[in-house]
């Protein structure tokens, strides 16, 4: 680690964030250096450990190299520095979410007391007890978040979203800026910058969680009305507030499951997106979500979609380390997600597949407190740096 | 919410078997738990600098004083739920083991799987 990292504390402490003890904030920032340990120093070792001894007893076998990231997994199950790597890395995440849910479940009374008084009226926010939860996100807890982004432990809980907010710095280094909502804002900049006379009457925001995504995009397009939708209570609750608490008032955030979107009305929005969603999904939710897309976004408006790169044409050994969260991480649809084929996918949601695009988007933060990215100690799974693919209907 | 239960929550497994990395359990176990430990130890270093920079800048004790430190009955008291706290912490992957026991989590595997079309 050449230069010093940014402090948790750097974090913009809006209303809803909890009481954070100074061991809490060591705790945290301890937890931010050793996943930054671990993606600059110890992850080297696992591809030398393959280039210099798995590969080569591979082609000494097969007399040939692996033909897929399935082939290298396999070739590297037993080697002890992979194992040591994949069980620290895997630590950092449980360590995380222990810690965020010791913070807030401490100060609970009042993060939902302080949620109840900014939701008020409750006008920015419906939600509906008939939405089940589906179970490509209820199978497993994703990401090692212990209850996902819906389980609620009391009346009005928001433990869940609140320490996913608090924590996410933890995983990214800082790199999403003050708010954690770096995507969002480096969507709205890419907007402004590639298409500025794009100005969206109706924005769609797709699992939403806590609106890291949404706010800036309500932000960069203040007279839009955005909807926010997610199947997750706690987290849209925690959302609506902190919209509230940024003094954005132009998100109305819904319940709704994004494979039934019936109480869209065709053509009804200019703009639809999605931030580290589809990863989430299953097969079947992606066809029927994006073919929803295609029903309620009119004519000549964008969907457009943040997510990490897809594995195409990435070296196979990238692409295994790309796909660790698949089986580690608590990802189970992660790799089949970023090896679709994203043009056969949109055309068969009804999409004219040949106008779809691929660009990247750059995390907006304050390089001042948060620095830049690390091209050389890249946390795959994790970069700030986001492929952005969409298409014009 | 009862001390006991916020305990209990703040270690509450993610759904999901957990993978096993290394070579049985027990060490796996012993990682996770220098892991924390770890943590810990920087935690308490950063608190005692923080202590002696704040002290040093005050004038306010010496210190021979913190050496020879009492706590009453009341600090001892809340020290005994930092140190529940604490290894609460420390020893999360016991728990959660614990918790796996008595459940029976797919694996992600087995998810992936259902998630095929």
């Amino acid at each position: 680690m050449a230069k010093a990292l940014p402090s948790w504390s750097a974090l913009e402490k809006h209303e809803l964030f909890p009481q954070v003890k100074s061991d809490d904030v060591s705790r945290l920032n301890f937890l931010t250096h050793l996943n930054m340990h671990l993606a600059g120093n110890v992850l080297p070792g696992v591809k030398i450990a393959y280039e210099n001894k798995v590969l080569p007893e591979f082609i000494n076998e097969h007399g040939r190299e692996p033909s897929d990231r399935h082939e290298v997994r396999v070739a590297m199950d037993d080697n002890s520095y992979l194992q040591m790597w994949s069980a620290m890395r895997r630590n950092t995440m449980e360590m995380r979410h222990q810690l965020g849910r010791s913070i807030v479940l401490n100060d609970s009374k009042n993060i939902t007391q302080k949620v109840k008084g900014l939701i008020g009226d409750g006008r920015n926010i419906k939600l509906d007890d008939d939405i089940a939860v589906p179970y490509n996100v209820s199978a497993v807890d994703v990401h090692c978040q212990p209850g996902c982004y819906y389980t609620e432990y009391f009346n009005d809980d928001v433990t869940v979203a609140s320490s996913y907010d608090i924590g996410i710095f933890v995983t990214t280094a800082g790199l999403l800026g003050g708010l954690s909502d770096g995507g969002g804002q480096g969507l709205g900049t890419w907007l402004a910058k590639e298409h500025p006379t794009f100005k969206p009457k109706r924005i769609l925001d797709i699992g939403c969680t806590i609106g890291h995504n949404a706010v800036p995009l309500a932000q960069a397009f203040p007279d839009a009305e955005v909807i926010a939708i997610d199947v997750a209570k706690p987290s849209l609750r925690y959302a609506a507030a902190r919209a509230k608490a940024l003094g954005v008032h132009n998100i109305t955030f819904m319940q709704v499951d994004a494979e039934n979107m019936a109480g869209f009305a065709d053509e009804s929005f200019d703009l639809v997106t999605t931030a580290m969603f589809w990863h989430e999904a299953c097969d079947r939710s992606m066809m029927s979500i994006l073919t929803g897309i295609n029903r309620v976004l009119k004519t000549g408006g964008l969907t457009i979609s943040l997510e990490q790169p897809q594995y195409t044409d990435k070296p196979v050994y990238e692409q295994f380390i790309r796909d660790w969260d698949t089986l580690n991480n608590n990802e189970p649809y992660w790799g089949r997600m970023h090896e679709r084929d994203l043009v056969q996918w949109h055309t068969d949601c009804g999409f004219d597949g040949s106008k779809m695009f691929e660009t990247g988007v750059v995390s907006k933060v304050d390089e001042n407190i948060f620095g830049k990215a690390d091209s050389n100690s890249e946390d795959f799974g994790r970069a700030p740096v986001w492929n952005a693919f969409g298409i014009w209907k | 919410m009862e001390f006991a239960e916020k305990l209990a929550l703040a270690n509450t497994k993610a759904k999901g078997k957990r993978p096993e990395y290394l070579l049985d359990k027990q060490t796996e176990q012993t990682l996770s738990i220098t892991m924390a430990l770890a943590m810990e130890l920087h935690a308490a270093n950063e608190r005692v600098a923080s202590l002696e920079c704040l002290l040093e800048q005050k004038g306010i004790i010496t210190r021979d004083e913190l050496n020879n430190f009492q706590p009453d009955s009341e600090e001892t008291a809340k020290r005994s739920l930092d140190t529940q706290v604490y290894l609460n912490r420390i020893l999360r992957v016991l728990d959660q083991e614990k918790q796996a026991m008595a459940t029976n989590d797919e694996s992600v595997s087995e998810v992936l799987e259902k998630l095929k079309d």
